[in-house]
């Protein structure tokens, strides 16, 4: 499995000069698997450009997972070219709600006044699926989804494929009431979907110093994710879900301090647009 | 999937948050009726704090402390207000005399709810209860 990150902003999209190492474009995740299968993690922004680059090379059959319903993680679906060629054949996965079916909650964002067509209208053949709570397969991968804190009917994805994994928790609050030191693993949000996984792409929106004044948002700061994920035992941490007002410099301020913080995992990075993890058998994560 | 392990459900994770932070005293326990967590305040009223408690299914636990109604007579924990969240699955109030661990008698008001994390999913309930007054 082969993974690239298309949009690691958060909240909302910021282009601009302070957001050009990084990039501006919110969450979405490519995964393409060894069979040839497509799974797409988030449809916010940065599935413009995915989108735009499958030409020539679609399957037949696209999977998105979404983790939640938040704007900055389905603001793109409507500009994703294969939603409009009407041999795409799409899956989209999601949370469950006890009001509104997953198609329903989709259908108040991609539908007049907030979208001009209704996305019942759209050529793509569109399929509407509860992430289930426990595991299923997409083509060559094993995909575990289980709710995790956020605000919201949220989850987080882990995706194995020959040995390898990759979790995503890019909306996360696991220290929410919690003191994640003093409880057992199975009392952490979340921390089935990371343990030992290879690469771990997280939530880390704020600061220590930012984050009291923002409790309760779903969102973690630089202390909670390095703690997660030391406890957790990745082996490679990826800073996820930059917040709007943070710039590159801001940001690479905080991937210092994760590492000073010393979690006990192999590598710590920022999510970039156009970084890339091979996750085959035998090979590095970078 | 080999790493990957059973943990709580987020519902149960999130009231124990809850519970751990309330002054109120609250009690967890799961579908299956396993005691899972109760909070300090809680702890004060049973006369023993939670890390001190056995694991235990809630009918064998609760049967130490020699519930009855307040004419005296023993109720069955399929009574008690968590007895019926765990078998009719319904929210229910009880009051009960009890004795606590530290030897104290007390008479102690009890609400309890059924926690759905689906509309198909039952994964606990929880309890909220007061002492009303101590009788030595």
């Amino acid at each position: 499995m082969r993974a690239r990150i298309w949009g690691s902003r958060g909240s909302l999209a910021t282009p601009g000069p302070d957001t050009v190492r990084y990039g501006g474009n919110t969450a979405c995740i490519e995964i393409a698997l060894s069979d040839g299968s497509l799974v797409i993690l988030d449809a916010g922004t940065g599935i413009r450009g995915l989108g735009l680059s499958l030409d020539g090379r679609r399957p037949a059959r696209i999977d998105i997972l979404l983790t939640h319903l938040h704007l900055d993680h389905l603001e793109g679906l409507g500009f994703f070219t294969p939603l409009w060629e009407p041999g795409t054949d799409l899956h989209i996965w999601g949370p469950t709600s006890p009001v509104q079916s997953l198609s329903e909650r989709i259908a108040t964002v991609l539908s007049p006044p907030l979208f001009p067509v209704h996305l019942t209208d759209v050529p793509a053949s569109v399929t509407f699926h509860d992430a289930p709570q426990g595991e299923w397969a997409i083509g060559s991968a094993t995909i575990l989804s289980q709710p995790i804190i956020h605000a919201g009917p949220t989850v987080g994805y882990r995706i194995e494929e020959q040995g390898r994994t990759l979790a995503y928790l890019t909306d996360h609050e696991p220290a929410l009431g919690s003191d994640l030191r003093s409880v057992t693993p199975e009392w952490i949000s979340g921390f089935s979907v990371a343990k030992r996984a290879d690469v771990l792409v997280h939530d880390c929106q704020y600061t220590e110093e930012e984050y009291p004044a923002r409790m309760g948002w779903g969102h973690s700061s630089t202390e909670h994710v390095a703690t997660f994920a030391g406890l957790a035992g990745v082996e490679r941490l990826v800073m996820f879900h930059h917040d709007p007002m943070h710039g590159d410099e801001q940001l690479e301020a905080m991937l210092g301090r994760v590492r000073d913080l010393g979690p006990d995992v192999a590598d710590v990075a920022l999510a970039r647009e156009g970084m890339e993890f091979d996750l085959s058998p035998g090979a590095a994560a970078g | 999937m080999s790493e990957a392990t059973q943990q709580r459900s987020i519902v149960l994770i999130l009231a124990r948050d809850l519970a751990s932070m309330l002054a109120t005293p609250m009690l967890i326990v799961d579908a299956e009726g396993t005691l899972l967590f109760y909070n300090e305040a809680a702890g004060a009223v049973l006369g023993r704090p939670f890390n001190e408690a056995e694991p235990a299914i809630l009918g064998d636990w609760a049967r130490a402390f020699d519930p009855r109604d307040m004419e005296g007579k023993p109720v069955a924990m399929a009574q008690s207000s968590l007895g019926i969240v765990l078998t009719q699955r319904m929210p229910a109030h009880r009051t009960l005399r009890i004795r606590s661990a530290d030897g104290v008698e007390r008479v102690v008001e009890s609400t309890a709810f059924p926690l759905y994390a689906r509309a198909d999913e039952f994964v606990g309930g929880v309890a909220v209860f007061w002492g009303k007054h101590e009788e030595g």
